[in-house]
């Protein structure tokens, strides 16, 4: 697959949101994960979900699916109440590989994303009409991931890399108007995380979805970003990556100073996080 | 124990079937057989996805205890059977031990295990010394004395079983596969992995009888196995799974009916060369592929 270095989209704020997060808290176990939150996501935007471990970057997305009950607040999605198995969303969660031996074809792993939640046999036969156009979806996501060449293996014998193009493709199967990640790019090698992200911001253009992706490095996909939500310390803040990865907004959103460097090259790295929040994110131009 | 002494197998196929199938208790034999190794190898299939295998051998060992109890208190065992299933069930249910297994799981469905074997041992010890050579057939299976009744109970059992399954087959595919994003597209991942150990459950207790608890991984977990070293497609391998299992409890029938040795012995025994010749196979077309390999980079180097 080509990649290409695209300018990110201007994206109309006026347009009708696909989600709105109107004063949202959640609480897990007692414990505000973050309170006061406010989002909204036009379509076809590409906004990244930032922040050190244990924030609620995953939370935030959950709650977006409709996993995690709200403690205030609303979600929104395209007019509804945010609410679980909505085929609007296309949704890989948080890596897990399948084990290796785990012995069924990627194109079926995909093909569940399409039917594997309907009760009753599936009898192609019966309805030849719509199993052809079931696999010609199946066919069409496989191809738009660049997964083709080796759909017909155990998915347990794929790579990191290869099992996340199928699971991306798992999720585009419903044709989704939003598409949500959860670090996607994690526990991928150096060269599969520039692939992967690649293809995700080849689906964002060509399919229009709007793209939450939650990261822990946003240096691969920093090209194709809108905007970055930037979650730590129980809040939120949202604007694009100029606005939010700053000396300032990081200072306040994590109660101690740190510094924001633009290299000359255009790389932006952060310092002065401790060791375990520390990310730092590198910009090429 | 030979079935019936003078008899050997002529070596006419025809003439042997007829004789295998000519005595009323191998007609049972044969049918309890073939719904049995149908229900063992679908269930199984989904047992050897969801890496449960073990603490799905387990639920089956429970079930000693279940129909020695049953016995003491007057039930008929496949009842005991199944209500000792159900509980060991939902033990592993609520212990969450359905999971991928981890070490931690192993000990605990190992420590229950052990329990209800200790347990079952108790129910015979405090039984009639009749009673207690009827330990064998719970072990090992008796599938030689099927009466007709037991055969009406395992063909409702599997009749049910193979509606139930044929409702949540694909949910349950999902869920066992994927269970997060089964669970975000809104599949009851926590209920089908509950309504899945009452299926087996439902298995173990019927078949006990041809088997044994000890026996039942051949039925159960061997020819799903087999089937998934042999394809990757999850209808085919279902299957194969279930030829595999029928293949085996037919030729255990035969052979166990021509020789003075038990059936029990010939149906594992022919599922675990299956399993070598399977694994065995799969190991020489890797090499074979990886030597191609390296071949044709050599080749173009």
């Amino acid at each position: 697959m080509t990649e290409h270095m695209d300018a990110p989209s201007v994206v109309a704020p006026a347009a009708e949101p696909v989600i709105q997060v109107t004063g949202a808290a959640v609480q897990l176990g007692g414990r505000t994960i973050w309170q006061d939150v406010a989002l909204r996501v036009a379509p076809g935007e590409f906004l990244a979900i930032l922040g050190p471990n244990g924030a609620g970057k995953s939370t935030l997305l959950k709650a977006i699916l409709g996993l995690i009950p709200l403690a205030a607040g609303s979600i929104r999605v395209l007019g509804q109440p945010a609410r679980r198995g909505n085929p609007a969303i296309g949704y890989v969660p948080q890596r897990r590989h399948f084990d290796a031996d785990v012995r069924v074809r990627g194109s079926d792993i995909v093909r569940l994303g399409l039917d594997g939640g309907q009760w009753g046999l599936p009898l192609p036969f019966l309805q030849p009409d719509k199993a052809r156009v079931a696999r010609q979806r199946v066919t069409e996501v496989i191809d738009l991931v660049g997964a083709s060449a080796y759909v017909d293996r155990p998915i347990g014998e794929l790579s990191g890399g290869e099992q996340q193009r199928l699971l991306i493709a798992q999720a585009l199967v419903t044709q989704p108007r939003i598409l949500a990640l959860d670090e996607p790019l994690d526990s991928l090698d150096l060269r599969n995380q520039q692939g992967v992200a690649g293809v995700i911001r080849h689906i964002s253009r060509v399919t229009g979805a709007a793209v939450l992706l939650v990261a822990h490095d946003v240096n691969p996909i920093l090209p194709a970003l809108d905007r970055v939500v930037y979650v730590a310390h129980g809040q939120v803040a949202v604007g694009t990556p100029e606005e939010v990865i700053t000396t300032e907004t990081l200072s306040r959103l994590y109660g101690t100073p740190i510094e924001v460097l633009r290299a000359r090259d255009g790389r932006i790295i952060v310092v002065g996080q401790s060791a375990e929040e520390g990310v730092s994110y590198h910009a090429h131009h | 124990m030979p079935i019936i002494d003078t008899l050997g197998p002529s070596w006419d196929l025809v003439a042997d079937l007829q004789i295998l199938l000519h005595y009323h208790f191998m007609q049972n034999a044969f049918l309890a057989g073939t719904l049995v190794a149908l229900a063992a190898a679908l269930i199984g299939y989904f047992m050897v996805l969801r890496g449960m295998s073990f603490a799905g051998h387990s639920l089956a060992n429970v079930g000693f205890a279940g129909a020695t109890g049953a016995v003491l208190f007057g039930i008929a065992p496949v009842v005991g059977l199944f209500f000792a299933g159900l509980l060991a069930a939902l033990g592993i249910h609520t212990l969450n031990l359905g999971e991928r297994q981890s070490r931690q799981s192993d000990i605990a469905v190992g420590a229950i295990l052990t329990a209800s074997l200790a347990l079952g041992f108790l129910f015979i010890h405090l039984a009639t010394a009749e009673y207690a050579a009827n330990v064998y057939n719970i072990l090992f299976g008796n599938v030689l004395g099927i009466s007709d009744g037991d055969v009406g109970v395992i063909l409702r059992a599997v009749g049910a079983l193979l509606v139930v399954l044929a409702i949540i087959g694909r949910p349950l595919l999902f869920a066992s596969l994927d269970p997060d994003v089964a669970a975000a597209r809104g599949v009851p991942v926590r209920g089908l992995g509950l309504g899945f150990l009452v299926l087996l459950a439902l298995v173990v207790a019927v078949a006990v009888q041809v088997v044994g608890v000890l026996l039942i991984f051949a039925l159960l977990v061997t020819p799903a196995a087999i089937a998934q070293q042999v394809t990757a497609r999850p209808a085919l391998a279902l299957m194969i799974a279930v030829g595999l299992a029928e293949i085996f409890t037919w030729l255990g029938l035969a052979v166990g009916f021509f020789t003075p040795y038990p059936v029990g012995f010939f149906i594992t025994t022919f599922a675990f060369v299956g399993y070598m010749l399977a694994r065995g196979g799969h190991w020489l077309i890797q090499r074979l592929q990886q030597h191609g390999v390296a071949m044709s980079e050599g080749g173009v180097a």
